[in-house]
């Protein structure tokens, strides 16, 4: 079975380290916070200005001058800190931002992404995805792995225009975990009950398979 | 405006020497952090051909959409547009021109600025439309675009608390793009929240130093939530 939106976010998760700080996206990044293991602590990054973001706030603590980057009202965590635009993608842009997670309409085995603009529909803009893709030091990308109409979205080459280029280093898929590396991407885990021919039938770019690739196990 | 007490109590003060055809600058994201009063005042000025840079352009009917109704906007320079309707129906039909710029690009555009450095090198873009017929060049082994800084004839901020002197605080998440926009007009505007006597914020505490601000006025904000998250319990 194809993985749940819930369960790409589970999955996710499990790249979360002691100690991490990370952005995650809007969409089912967003939820992979509800996943975090137990007994590791991160720090959630939000690009308009906090370090600590914490969950939606009470009625009682509803604010108009705490919001995220989704501009929805959130709180802020003990040990929280606030601070300029400027500075938050100073922190993105200079590589301390220790994991981004975020969406996508198309990868490439190059580790290209393309996630803001489809040509012939409107442009609302990339906001800070092309700042987070190109300073994050370790980037993860979520999507189906394929269209609605069976087309793959992991291709030889992108077709949309890029948000950047060779940044993609893992994306999990609501068919399997991949690693982009030397220009093709390396099959590492596959969803339950998924098979390695489904996962090749529907990878348009290279796809390398070394040996038994096992399930993904989730507690 | 004599001296260094810049406080000014009418809003046609504040906005004093707007003209047609002048680059605004303007804080906030999305709904948060935003000059309502002295958008209001661009409004009722009816000030046309404006380039304004912000990272949003509002909603229908609030913030820096409400200059989108008698069409003053000609030029949107930012990063996320497109949350109201009134907008996408001027981009389409060729009466507003837009500049899309990542997140972090604008707010560093404003600070070179405001910082006086002319541009800047970033990866960011690099390989994308937003690098189309900029300057390139490889340092390092990294490729990099070359991005123009930001100023503007008028910058227009909202802030918390402010003082006599024009010493900027800005409160939680609202601060996000007005320091940067406080440094980059030849007249920065701050509408705050309260007027405190000098001595009152902490020299250290205080996040925009009255240098950059021209003129300062007590403004009364509405505040409104663009999605507004709360939890049960």
């Amino acid at each position: 079975m194809a993985l749940s939106r819930e369960q790409v976010a589970m999955r996710v998760a499990q790249e979360l380290q002691d100690g991490y700080y990370v952005n995650l996206g809007i969409g089912i990044p967003t939820l992979v916070a509800n996943y975090v293991p137990k007994g590791i602590e991160v720090m959630l990054q939000s690009e308009n200005g906090l370090l600590g973001m914490g969950p939606y706030p009470t009625e009682a603590e509803l604010d108009a001058d705490m919001i995220n980057a989704g501009k929805e009202t959130v709180t802020a965590i003990k040990g929280a800190a606030i601070f300029s635009s400027a500075e938050s993608f100073a922190m993105i842009r200079g590589g301390h931002v220790d994991l981004t997670v975020l969406g996508a309409f198309e990868v490439d085995q190059n580790g290209n992404i393309a996630s803001w603009m489809i040509p012939g529909k409107l442009v609302k803009g990339m906001g800070g995805a092309m700042d987070l893709v190109a300073g994050a030091q370790n980037i993860v990308v979520t999507m189906t792995h394929a269209d609605k109409y069976g087309n793959s979205k992991l291709l030889e080459s992108c077709s949309l225009p890029l948000t950047g280029v060779g940044c993609v280093k893992k994306i999990v898929t609501d068919l399997a975990v991949l690693e982009v590396r030397n220009g093709a991407f390396h099959l590492l885990e596959r969803a339950p009950g998924i098979t390695v021919e489904e996962i090749q039938q529907k990878t348009a770019g290279k796809l390398v398979v070394d040996g038994e690739i096992p399930e993904m196990v989730f507690n | 405006m004599a001296g260094f007490n810049k406080v000014v109590h009418s809003y046609e003060d504040a906005m004093a020497g707007l003209q047609d055809g002048m680059t605004v600058i303007a804080g906030g994201f999305g709904l948060c952090g935003i000059p309502e009063g002295l958008i209001a005042q661009i409004k009722k000025m009816g000030t046309t051909d404006l380039t304004v840079v912000s990272n949003n352009c509002g909603v229908d009917g609030f913030g820096l959409g409400i200059l989108l109704e008698d069409r003053q906007i000609k030029k949107m320079v930012a990063s996320y547009v497109g949350e109201n309707a009134l907008f996408e129906k001027q981009l389409l039909s060729g009466e507003l021109e837009v500049e899309l710029t990542p997140q972090g690009t604008l707010a560093e555009k404003m600070r070179a600025g405001g910082a006086g450095i002319p541009a800047f090198f970033t990866a960011t873009g690099y390989g994308t439309p937003v690098a189309e017929g900029k300057e390139t060049r490889e340092i390092n082994g990294r490729n990099y675009v070359l991005e123009p800084a930001i100023t503007g004839d008028f910058a227009i901020v909202r802030a918390w608390k402010a003082d006599r002197y024009g010493n900027l605080v800005f409160r939680h998440t609202s601060m996000n793009f007005n320091p940067m926009a406080a440094t980059a007009g030849k007249i920065t505007v701050a509408e705050v929240e309260e007027i405190v006597e000098p001595g009152e914020l902490e020299p250290s505490q205080i996040h925009t130093p009255g240098i950059y601000v021209q003129r300062v006025i007590k403004g009364n904000f509405e505040k409104r939530i663009e999605r507004r998250m709360v939890q049960q319990g």
